[in-house]
């Protein structure tokens, strides 16, 4: 046997190729184990075994009308959603904040330093805690939920209305802000998604809208809202519609207190809140506006869902919505005709998300990019991990955040609101490539000797890590992938000198980066 | 006799008008380091209008005190107009005393998106406003085109837009680096998987860089400390980078982030201090490290653009326009506010809230690249199509 890859590799070569072809949606470019696996790979967190082969008995039409329209409740395995249930804080974001706001309240008053530093501590501890709680069920859940499209998107809408762990104590509620606000309508109506996000706590935090109010305007969010959320710079509004925009969300913001304000009596009727949400009328400027050339009666909250109606049915934001989920899931760029076709499905859906990713898999740009581009660091880790381990689940995220970490794109870790470049120009310089090959080497050697990567470690600090190895010369690497390769790279992996070396190259192929 | 003495000395004999075609291809070895701070920092806080009284109006919340000598948190005179973030004191200021650091206040750009991120994107690539942005093609990727000997390098976790385009610029991220694991058996299998394609030079870079990182940080890891605290943040990388242009590299570029202060920014102490302090260690700790060869060496730090002049609301500024650029360096000619002024008075404001621009940042850059390194106008051409150098006679 010539292969290259150890005998001990093959063993689950058997587990795809007794699966048989199933039907294929009509007009689907010539499916081939190879096509298919390009095709999960743009549309999933990776191809993997499983994956492929329920790929292959629903056919392609089935199955990618599954991920378009999934249930609205999680369906993970077991394993999966257990570690996801141990890592979900108790009781609503409401109650949490307010908690944690009693415990930063209750070292403010104590005087002895020591206590006082103790106090502080324990806070942070907490907000910490909660942050890489958030991130590693965001990551069971990208790595194992069946709704792997949904997970995609999920990433791509959190970037587009990013928010950073880092600023204030955002950290107790940027779990919330994905589960809640962005995950729910990642397949949703895009009105109902920017509203959500309007909604949020933890937005509102981040571009500093909770304390924009009457008389002491705060622009950040109004900007950033056309600029990055939806219509996109330079695309038609202009710095008075800003103001405009700040004015019409001026009170809107956040509010702990378990009692409503005292509210002057003339707009008390105004007042709304809904878990830390709170539109206040107190803070509010009731003048008229005139924004994106439309006059604006001042009226309170209702000015707000009229801003957001014209902004969403704005041309501009039809354009720059479908130009960037198309970027995201070609890997490229779209051409100009490209986008205006999927621009004229976003508009005549009302902003339909899943009609818009339906239109872009039928196009023929798709099927030619052939699994999107090179890979950033979150597809290239998880997609890694997914192939390496399919459906056994890593008992232990923090390995997959530090990776994501050390290569730049690390999970509620961007610091500015323009989210992650989905250019892959952005990801492939010399360092980041020298940073990757690391990174395909920790992966390759799983918990081999001195270079575990710790995915098998158990929460519980005593309990040893359990052996594991990853096996990337499956099945469907014979099946699917091993015909595609270059020349070069199978010449490279049949000089490989043990499985984790063999695997090192594998991870590092150009292959496997895109 | 250093090649800018040369020039000098070309010029002095009348010279200059050949120089450009007898040093066709100007040769790097000057060092410069490009510092963009992002998320545009408060100018008006750090290079402060102490001498306007609408400055203390506009801010009454955030001024920093006029320089008293009893007042640690009060500003530091630099001159009867300006004076200095007293975060500065220990760093950037004794730089100043010594004539080697240079402010240029009302710089900036003539993009008016006030968006950070378009506005950063038009000063990385440095093109013609109104032109059609061509995002594979950066300013510095330009520069290195036209030196001989150049070695550059992004400092930073991502490739930056102002290196794209040209030869591959490796990119290193300067707070992560760490024993390589893999070896060069697989660094020579990975390399031959990937020739023929079109990263195959990026691979080989990345190998090549990390391998030269690594050797000059652990060598001076390996160095006693001598009980000094160890620096952290932006001073470690700082430091690093010293070090590395002083041995293998003389054309980089770092961003430092973190100057978004919509909220709560503070005045004499507060967030934007402690980001500052940290700032100048940084740059004097790097001026430490690369010694001697400071006197070669010209840092510019810039950011997309300043802040409102009058405060908001919430303590804080909002995105403006006009900003302060400072340009350090061992052989500067500064100590002193270089460029055009006017008052920062209330009739003086760019649209009645922000520093106008009088100095266009593709201007500054271009004086400045002629002077270190005798660049022809061809040249500077050919790095900032259509603008023309101001020369403000920074060196």
């Amino acid at each position: 046997m010539s292969r290259a890859a150890p005998r001990c590799l093959l063993i689950a070569a058997l587990l795809v190729s007794s699966a048989g072809p199933g039907p294929r949606a009509a007009g689907s470019p010539a499916s081939s184990p190879a096509a298919d696996v390009a095709f999960l790979d743009a549309l999933t967190w990776g191809a993997t075994p499983s994956a492929f082969a329920q790929l292959e008995t629903e056919g392609r039409a089935r199955w990618l009308h599954g991920q378009l329209h999934p249930p609205a409740g999680a369906r993970l395995p077991p394993d999966a959603q257990a570690a996801i249930d141990a890592l979900t804080p108790p009781g609503s974001l409401f109650d949490r904040a307010q908690a944690l706001d009693a415990q930063a309240k209750a070292f403010k008053d104590i005087q002895d330093p020591e206590a006082k530093k103790a106090g502080q501590h324990a806070f942070q501890m907490a907000l910490n805690t909660a942050a890489r709680n958030a991130a590693s069920a965001w990551v069971l859940r990208a790595l194992y939920s069946p709704d792997q499209l949904r997970e995609r998107l999920t990433w791509f809408w959190f970037n587009r209305f990013n928010v950073h762990q880092g600023k204030a104590t955002l950290r107790a509620a940027v779990g919330d802000y994905v589960d809640t606000a962005i995950r729910p309508h990642a397949l949703g109506r895009f009105r109902d998604l920017l509203m959500a996000s309007l909604r949020h706590p933890a937005m509102l935090r981040y571009l500093d809208n909770a304390d924009n109010a009457a008389g002491r305007i705060n622009e950040n969010y109004a900007r950033e809202i056309m600029e990055l959320h939806t219509m996109g710079v330079g695309s038609g509004y202009s710095q008075a519609d800003v103001e405009a925009l700040a004015r019409i969300l001026t009170g809107v913001g956040i509010d702990l207190k378990p009692e409503d304000p005292k509210l002057r009596p003339e707009h008390a009727a105004d007042f709304r809140r809904d878990g830390l949400f709170e539109f206040n009328p107190n803070r509010h400027d009731y003048g008229d506006k005139v924004f994106l050339g439309t006059a604006i009666q001042g009226r309170g909250w209702p000015e707000v869902e009229e801003a957001v109606d014209l902004i969403v049915h704005h041309p501009a934001t039809a354009t720059n919505v479908s130009r960037a989920l198309a970027t995201y899931i070609l890997g490229q760029p779209p051409d100009d005709p490209l986008v205006a076709r999927l621009a004229t499905v976003f508009t005549r859906t009302d902003g339909d998300i899943a009609a818009v990713v339906e239109a872009l898999v039928r196009e023929p740009a798709f099927a030619a990019e052939r699994g999107g581009g090179f890979k950033d660091p979150v597809r290239y880790v998880f997609s890694a991990v997914r192939m390496a381990y399919d459906q056994r689940v890593i008992l232990n995220p923090g390995p997959v955040l530090g990776w994501l970490n050390r290569l730049g794109e690390g999970l509620f870790n961007r610091s500015t609101p323009d989210g992650y470049p989905l250019a892959s120009a952005a990801w492939s310089g010399p360092g980041q490539l020298a940073t990757r090959f690391e990174i395909a080497r920790q992966i390759g050697s799983g918990s081999a000797g001195l270079f575990s990567a710790g995915l098998f470690k158990p929460p519980a600090p005593d309990q040893p890590e359990q052996p594991a190895f990853p096996v990337l010369a499956n099945g469907l690497y014979y099946t699917a992938v091993s015909g595609t390769l270059s020349a070069a790279t199978r010449a490279a992996l049949a000089q490989a000198v043990s499985p984790q070396d063999w695997n090192t190259l594998y991870l590092a192929s150009p292959e496997f980066m895109r | 006799m250093n090649r800018r003495d040369l020039i000098r000395a070309a010029a002095a004999l009348g010279l200059s008008t050949v120089a450009g075609r007898v040093w066709a291809a100007p040769k790097a070895d000057a060092r410069l380091l490009v510092v963009f701070l992002r998320g545009a920092y408060d100018a008006a806080n750090v290079v402060i209008p102490t001498g306007s009284d609408f400055y203390y109006r506009s801010r009454p919340n955030l001024a920093v005190a006029k320089p008293d000598a009893a007042d640690p948190k009060a500003a530091l005179a630099l001159d009867a107009d300006w004076s200095l973030h007293p975060a500065l004191r220990e760093t950037i200021l004794p730089l100043y005393a010594r004539g080697q650091a240079a402010f240029v206040p009302f710089a900036g750009t003539d993009d008016l998106t006030r968006s950070h991120f378009e506005t950063q994107d038009t000063i990385e690539m440095g093109q013609t406003i109104g032109a059609v942005r061509d995002y594979n093609s950066g300013f510095m990727a330009r520069l290195a085109a036209e030196l001989t000997r150049v070695r550059p390098i992004a400092f930073t976790d991502q490739m930056p837009l102002i290196f794209r385009g040209g030869e591959t610029v490796p990119n290193i991220a300067i707070n992560g680096v760490g024993k390589p694991g893999i070896d060069d058996r697989q660094a020579k299998l990975i390399a031959a998987m990937w020739s023929g394609t079109k990263l195959a030079g990026s691979v080989t870079e990345g190998f090549r860089v990390r391998d030269e990182v690594y050797r000059s940080i652990s060598d001076h890891a390996a160095q006693a400390d001598r009980g000094a605290v160890s620096p952290k943040g932006f001073e470690l990388s700082a430091r690093r980078i010293g070090r590395l242009m002083r041995d293998s590299f003389n054309l980089g570029f770092v961003d430092v982030g973190g100057w978004d202060t919509h909220v709560n920014q503070g005045a004499g102490a507060g967030y934007l201090a402690d980001r500052l302090g940290e700032l100048g260690r940084g740059l004097s700790g790097f001026a430490e490290e690369i010694g001697p060869g400071w006197s070669d060496t010209v840092v510019v730090v810039l950011s997309e653009f300043g802040r409102t002049f009058r405060e908001n609301g919430n303590r804080g500024t909002d995105h403006g326009h006009g900003s302060v650029y400072w340009i350090l360096g061992g052989g500067v000619r500064g100590g002193r506010i270089a460029g055009p002024q006017v008052r920062a008075d209330e009739a003086n404001l760019f649209q009645n809230r922000d520093y106008t621009v009088l100095t266009n940042y593709r201007g500054l850059l271009g004086g400045l690249f002629r002077r270190l390194y005798g660049l022809d106008q061809a040249s500077l051409r050919r790095i900032f199509p259509s603008a023309d150098p101001a020369d403000l006679a920074l060196l």
